[in-house]
């Protein structure tokens, strides 16, 4: 298929038609409210359902029922809004049902602002809601990548049962950048009859399923954790995806950076490189499962003196590269955020005064 | 070798809808693009702005603080950005609505009254189509034959403009080779 140019909001709308998804539930928010623009009149052309909840709190309900009865099915929203799912979204791992939730990230806390962050890291990696529970977390660095993430995120959404995060922000998801839309990336829905609630009438067997969140019985709770930590583990065996950056070279510094963020960084990286400056950058694709030993291995080479986390936050994801590097290298930070945006420049006098 | 344009007006000038084109016609030439819209809390008659990168390899930084080119339809846009270009590039200006020209010396300034051209072509919204064709003809940054073939498309849900803006897209290549 012919590349087509497209904003990040309406490309994450075409993607989930792409992927097979009929139900997507909303609620308007800056700066992702094209996601629903557009699946409001593209979905009922698909026999899909648009359908606008009177709130993000009535939306992840919505979404978990949609979820329990088998249905492949998506929600956008930004920051805020994500804060008013993250109770659904808690209940909807717990009763293991797959469903994608899309975080086009503005600036907070609070209502923040309508600008580009990566504010969210913590919420989206480290629960957000209550109890032990993990999202799968995707992070796309432009808008080719938000559509092959989308169509992946419902796979993977039932391969674990588990709900998967695109976390974009605003830039992604205003910006317009040539896409295509992969065949191969769409999936067969798995067969749900053992555990959703989708109806006896088309089933063999007369098992009745329950799709619930309640294990008053202290060991059924405990069970069901297990169940859950034994699917994290999976996922960080099998799912990490990551993406290295110049990093053939005798590298003195190692850049962590995500989505946006990388990409000025990529532009630093070149910049340097013209002064003879050589410096690499890993960027996790998946935040959760984080590349672990990918980021212990790439601080350790010997040319490396040390590791620095970029991001549009106050420092987030620098805790997982400390965490990662165990001390085999400083690790240093800088950030901005608001929709304030770090230049190539300034990236650069940040990374030499490391040297 | 990237270039990065700014297109710059008000609301409703048709800002976005010209830096669209451009990028389109590029990425059909085969170019990276990227086109990245300003959308920030903006009062009413404040400046819209919107920045197109064309590059012949994958885009890094979609952050732009100092444009190749310079595309500015009003008077706040030009005094906003005029100094934020790179020496060699090139101000367009809309003198229709712009009666003064930039200081700069480094810069090429190409000054044309899109307005009172695209009224005489027929509607005065097709200004923003006299502006993108005149700057591309400048610029040579796509093929004009290409570029006209992506505003007939853009327009092809809309049959009766289509006359209008091909009229408006041919008075601006005209005043671009003669300005």
């Amino acid at each position: 298929m012919a590349k087509v140019l497209m904003k990040g909001n309406e490309a994450i709308g075409e993607a989930a038609i792409r992927a097979g998804c009929k139900n997507y539930f909303a609620y308007p928010i800056t700066p992702q409210s094209e996601v629903a623009e557009y699946l409001s009149k593209r979905l009922p052309e698909e026999g899909g359902v648009f359908l606008q909840g009177e709130s993000e709190v009535a939306v992840g309900y919505m979404i978990f029922g949609a979820a329990g009865a088998g249905e492949r099915v998506m929600t956008t929203s930004s920051s805020p809004g994500i804060s008013l799912m993250s109770e659904a979204l808690s209940y909807i791992t717990a009763a293991q049902c797959p469903a994608v939730f899309v975080n086009i990230m503005r600036g907070g806390p609070g209502l923040g602002g309508i600008l580009p962050s990566q504010g969210d890291y913590f919420q989206a990696t480290k629960g957000g809601g209550h109890g032990d529970y993990h999202l799968l977390v995707l992070a796309p660095d432009g808008v080719q990548e938000a559509v092959e993430m989308t169509m992946q995120a419902f796979t993977l959404a039932e391969k674990y049962r588990n709900p998967v995060m695109i976390l974009g922000d605003g830039l992604i998801g205003q910006m317009m950048e040539p896409v295509e839309f992969p065949d191969d990336l769409k999936t067969e829905p798995t067969n749900k009859d053992d555990w959703a609630t989708n109806g006896m009438a088309h089933r063999k067997s007369d098992k009745r399923n329950l799709v619930k969140s309640l294990f008053l019985d202290p060991s059924a709770l405990n069970n069901n954790n297990l169940v859950l930590k034994a699917k994290y583990e999976q996922m960080k065996k099998e799912e990490v995806q990551y993406e290295l950056y110049n990093a053939d070279t005798d590298y003195q510094v190692l850049i962590t950076s995500y989505g946006t963020m990388s990409r000025v960084c990529r532009t630093s990286i070149d910049m340097l490189k013209s002064e003879g400056i050589e410096t690499a950058m890993l960027r996790p694709k998946t935040l959760f499962p984080f590349p672990e030993k990918q980021v212990f291995d790439a601080a350790g080479k010997q040319s490396c003196k040390a590791v620095i986390s970029i991001e549009m936050s106050m420092g987030q994801m620098v805790e997982d590269v400390e965490r990662c590097v165990k001390g085999r290298r400083p690790v240093e930070f800088y950030g901005e955020c608001g929709g304030e945006i770090p230049s190539p420049e300034k990236i650069i006098e940040i990374i030499k005064a490391l040297l | 070798m990237q270039t990065e344009i700014k297109f710059a007006g008000f609301g409703g000038q048709g800002i976005l809808l010209s830096a669209k084109l451009l990028a389109y016609a590029a990425m059909k030439q085969g170019s990276f693009v990227a086109w990245i819209p300003s959308y920030g809390p903006e009062m009413r008659g404040g400046t819209a702005y919107c920045t197109v990168v064309i590059s012949d390899r994958l885009i890094g930084s979609p952050i732009i603080k100092n444009p190749t080119h310079l595309v500015a339809m009003n008077r706040p846009s030009l005094e906003k950005f005029e100094n934020d270009v790179k020496p060699g590039g090139i101000i367009f200006i809309n003198s229709s609505l712009i009666p003064v020209t930039s200081q700069r010396t480094d810069v090429t300034q190409l000054v044309v009254p899109v307005n009172d051209i695209a009224i005489k072509a027929g509607s005065v919204r097709a200004a923003n189509i006299v502006a993108l064709s005149a700057f591309a003809a400048k610029s040579k940054l796509v093929d004009l034959e290409l570029l006209k073939e992506c505003v007939k498309e853009e327009f092809a849900a809309k049959p009766k403009i289509i006359p209008l803006n091909m009229e408006a897209f041919d008075q601006g290549v005209k005043i671009a080779q003669t300005a």
